[in-house]
């Protein structure tokens, strides 16, 4: 048995079997439904990540970030003395990434909405705030604004879940969450 | 024999031998390549192995093996030996097999797949000195603006020309085999699967080049910026795709082992070239995957490219889940196993590594590395999961599970019939499949669990213990991670295995004589024509199957949805 020859040469001709057609039918719905599952909760659901985003400068986003903290601090935190900030209910609030911490401490009032502006001052880093679990991206030389709604009075951390060097598993920063005013 | 091919080369005197097991037709230049490919891809797989448990015992929180640095060292040595170069040599391997042996064909050029393999071993042994130097621990994925030494971005250049090489000289066999006639009609389906793996492999290579090259410059000083976020689309161009091409490759060598082993012929032919078709139409997408919660990227395009255009591709592995287990129970049922709705799968060769290895492979990357990927690539979702242990939690359901254990399961066929020696340590070989499946599982599962429990990534230490600001996961979380520690030892040990069985088997095995090929014949006579032809096997009944696939679609329906309720209680953002 050297050369095997084809068994059937039309084989584009063949009639399909009846549990594939199946299968394929109910597979390519069930594609179509994860598809608008994800458009659907763009109108419905409250998880969407904004698409606003802007080209920036490391500089003038540290700027405005010290100018919030400047202007809102309301005590210092640690032995490095690094700000808790409590900017108002509704204004836009900063924090930037650096290697190898969040800057400043957030204090925010529970469901207030904010506009939260996202940078880093130099390495990719990642958002993660536990115990929440909320993951995002910060780039440098990109600033993303969104809408956040704090739920549940509390402590919460940012822990830094994109490898960013050495330090990387040294850098937490923190997010308080107080009762509405 | 032949007129000048279209590749431009002149036809050389091939010397070819003829397979007692299969009786196909080989061209010794093509064997040893094969041969070579393998055996280097197994040595990658060895260094990547071992890597890979240093890296799981730190990361178990009881043991913490390693110091910060060569933590991050070790992590950026095993994304690279594992996933780049142990799984491309291998697949370099299949495509050289799925063309000229498959269609007893010579191969095109073998000294410039010979050029191939030693630029794409330069290309691995440079970027392993650069990683082993200390100055490249950037992770596999070298995110700029971090930087590595120069010449690991030019070892990763080396390697990837040299994998375009030999795909080139895979498509020039193909040319080659048409021409001079050496099959009839329509190539075999596993060749279709490796085309498809091929096609996929030229648009990788082609975004790993574009993106690379200009990285390389940067890292010299010739070029002064490169965009995180442009880097990053480009990269996964590549990165993605290129997983696509192991999913090719993986489903290629199912349908070969189904055959091989069992005899198995697919139900439909035209349905399953189909569902490989769907692979090459739309996997070259998705590099969105890695960018869903990326700044400056706008939620239409992720949502399409995520999807692979309303998940087309997912739809072709939807099919062959259950085309190839479709295969082996018709075979089976063709053989007399009808009883009930389970004899075929109950009196399966569980104790052959190739059928155990194969079928392993398949049941772990539908149900873990598959179903979580399409969660884990559901655009909102992502934003509960992204850059959480739930990703390595994932592709190691799919490229280790699925791909890895897929690929050992081959080597049980590869060695009698390439190396012509017998396999050793049956008793370990046999064991081999189970050991490293049941590990592979456990590394899954837990890190999923962690990922789903907050624990990032790429992370030395998840006490936190120097950091100025307190954090403790929770308790569970360390659970989930000293359970993936003990998992570990048990993958590292089943890889162990298999590379003490290969080594042996290669080196110092018995030698597989024409006599032993007829008195222990290694495939089933119909087992050898199976994989060399094709044909539909046509309408059967398949309760067994539809029984399989009934469980799988419900896991999944009820896992995705349960996720987006997992989203829905987060703090509302937009
Ligand atoms: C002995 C078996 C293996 C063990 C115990 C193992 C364990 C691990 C662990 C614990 C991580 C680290 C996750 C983290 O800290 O982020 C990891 C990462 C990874 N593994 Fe494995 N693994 C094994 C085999 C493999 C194989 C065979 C492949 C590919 C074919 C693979 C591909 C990867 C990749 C690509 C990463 C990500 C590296 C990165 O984040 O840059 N692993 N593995
Ligand atoms: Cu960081
Ligand atoms: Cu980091």
């Amino acid at each position: 048995m050297a050369i095997h020859p084809p068994e059937k040469r039309i084989w584009w001709n063949e009639p399909l079997e009846r549990s594939e057609v199946t299968w394929i039918t109910i597979a390519f719905i069930w594609g179509l439904v994860m598809f608008f599952t994800m458009v659907f909760w763009h109108f419905t659901g409250e998880q969407n990540l904004s698409n606003e985003a802007y080209r920036i400068h490391p500089e003038t986003f540290a700027e405005r970030t010290e100018a919030m903290a400047d202007q809102y601090t309301v005590r210092e935190e640690g032995d490095t003395g690094i700000p808790v900030v409590h900017p108002p209910p509704g204004s836009d609030v900063y924090m930037l990434a650096r290697l190898w911490e969040w800057w400043p401490i957030l204090e925010l009032e529970e469901g207030k909405d904010y506009r939260l502006h996202l940078s880093s001052m130099d390495w990719q880093h990642g958002f993660s705030l536990q115990p929440e679990n909320i993951n995002i991206q910060v780039h440098p030389g990109y600033e993303l604004v969104l809408t956040l709604t704090p739920e549940g009075v509390g402590e919460y951390w940012v822990v830094c879940n994109e490898f960013c060097g050495i330090g990387h598993h040294q850098m937490v920063g923190k997010i308080y969450v107080v009762e509405a005013k | 024999m032949a007129s000048i091919a279209d590749t431009g080369t002149l036809p050389r005197a091939a010397e070819f031998r003829t397979c007692p097991d299969t009786g196909l037709k080989i061209d010794l230049a093509a064997e040893k390549l094969i041969r070579w490919n393998a055996v280097v891809a197994v040595v990658f797989l060895a260094i990547g192995g071992f890597f890979g448990l240093l890296v799981a015992l730190t990361r178990w929180p009881a043991v913490h093996l390693l110091p910060a640095e060569w933590f991050y060292l070790a992590l950026t040595a095993h994304g690279a030996d594992v996933l780049l170069f142990w799984v491309i040599f291998f697949e370099i391997a299949i495509l050289y097999f799925a063309s000229a042996v498959l269609l007893n064909s010579r191969l095109a050029a073998p000294r410039i797949a010979w050029l191939g393999f030693w630029l794409m071993l330069a290309g691995a042994l440079l970027a392993n000195v650069a990683v082993l130097q200390g100055e490249s621990s950037v992770m596999f994925t070298s995110y700029v603006p971090m930087q590595a030494a120069p010449h690991f971005y030019l070892g990763l250049i080396l390697f990837a020309v040299g994998a375009l090489v030999a795909v080139a000289v895979f498509f020039g066999t193909l040319v080659i085999a048409k021409d001079e006639g050496t099959y009839e009609g329509s190539v075999p389906l596993v060749t279709f699967g490796a085309i498809a793996a091929a096609v996929i492999a030229v648009f990788t290579i082609t975004s790993g080049a574009i993106i690379l090259i200009p990285t390389f410059f940067w890292s010299v000083g010739i070029i002064s910026h490169i965009d995180p976020v442009m880097y990053k689309v480009v990269w996964w161009g590549m990165g993605h795709s290129s997983q696509q091409i192991n999913v090719s490759a993986h489903v290629a060598v199912w349908y070969a082992i189904a055959a091989m082993v069992l005899g198995a012929k697919p139900l439909s032919e035209k349905v399953s070239r189909f569902a490989f078709l769907m692979y090459i139409l739309f996997l070259q997408i998705a590099a969105a995957h890695h960018l869903l919660v990326e700044p400056g990227i706008s939620s239409e395009w992720k949502i399409f490219n995520t999807s692979y255009a309303l998940y087309l591709a997912v739809l072709g592995s939807l099919i062959h889940g259950l085309s190839v287990p479709g295969a082996i129970e018709a075979a089976q049922r063709r053989r007399g196993f009808t009883k009930g709705v389970f004899e075929w799968l109950r009196k399966a060769p569980w104790g052959n590594p190739a059928f155990s290895g194969m079928f392993l492979s398949l049941v772990m990357f539908g149900f873990l590395g598959g179903i979580s990927g399409v969660v884990l690539g559901s655009e909102q979702i992502n934003l509960i999961l992204h850059n959480t242990m739930y990703v390595p939690g994932h592709f190691h359901g799919t490229v280790v599970a699925g791909t890895t254990l897929a690929f050992m399961a081959i080597t049980y066929l590869v060695v009698p019939l390439i190396f012509r020696r017998e396999i050793m340590f049956k008793k370990v070989a046999q064991w081999q499949p189970y050991v490293f499946g049941l590990g592979v599982a456990g590394i899954s599962l837990f890190m999923m669990g962690a990922g789903t429990l907050g624990v990032s990534r790429r992370h030395w230490d998840i006490t936190f213990s120097d950091a100025p600001v307190a954090f403790d996961y929770p308790g569970t979380a360390f659970l989930m991670m000293g359970l993936n520690g003990v998992f570990g030892v048990l993958a590292a040990l089943g890889g162990l295995m298999y590379i003490v069985v290969v080594v042996w088997s290669v080196f110092f095995g018995e030698r597989r004589t024409e006599e032993k090929a007829r008195s222990e014949p290694l495939l089933p006579q119909d087992g050898a024509a199976a994989v060399a032809t094709y044909g539909s096997e046509g309408t059967l009944k398949l309760p067994g199957t539809i029984t399989l696939v009934a469980v799988f679609f419900v896991a999944f329906v009820l896992y995705y949805f349960v996720n987006w309720k997992f989203l829905s209680e987060v703090w509302p953002l937009s």
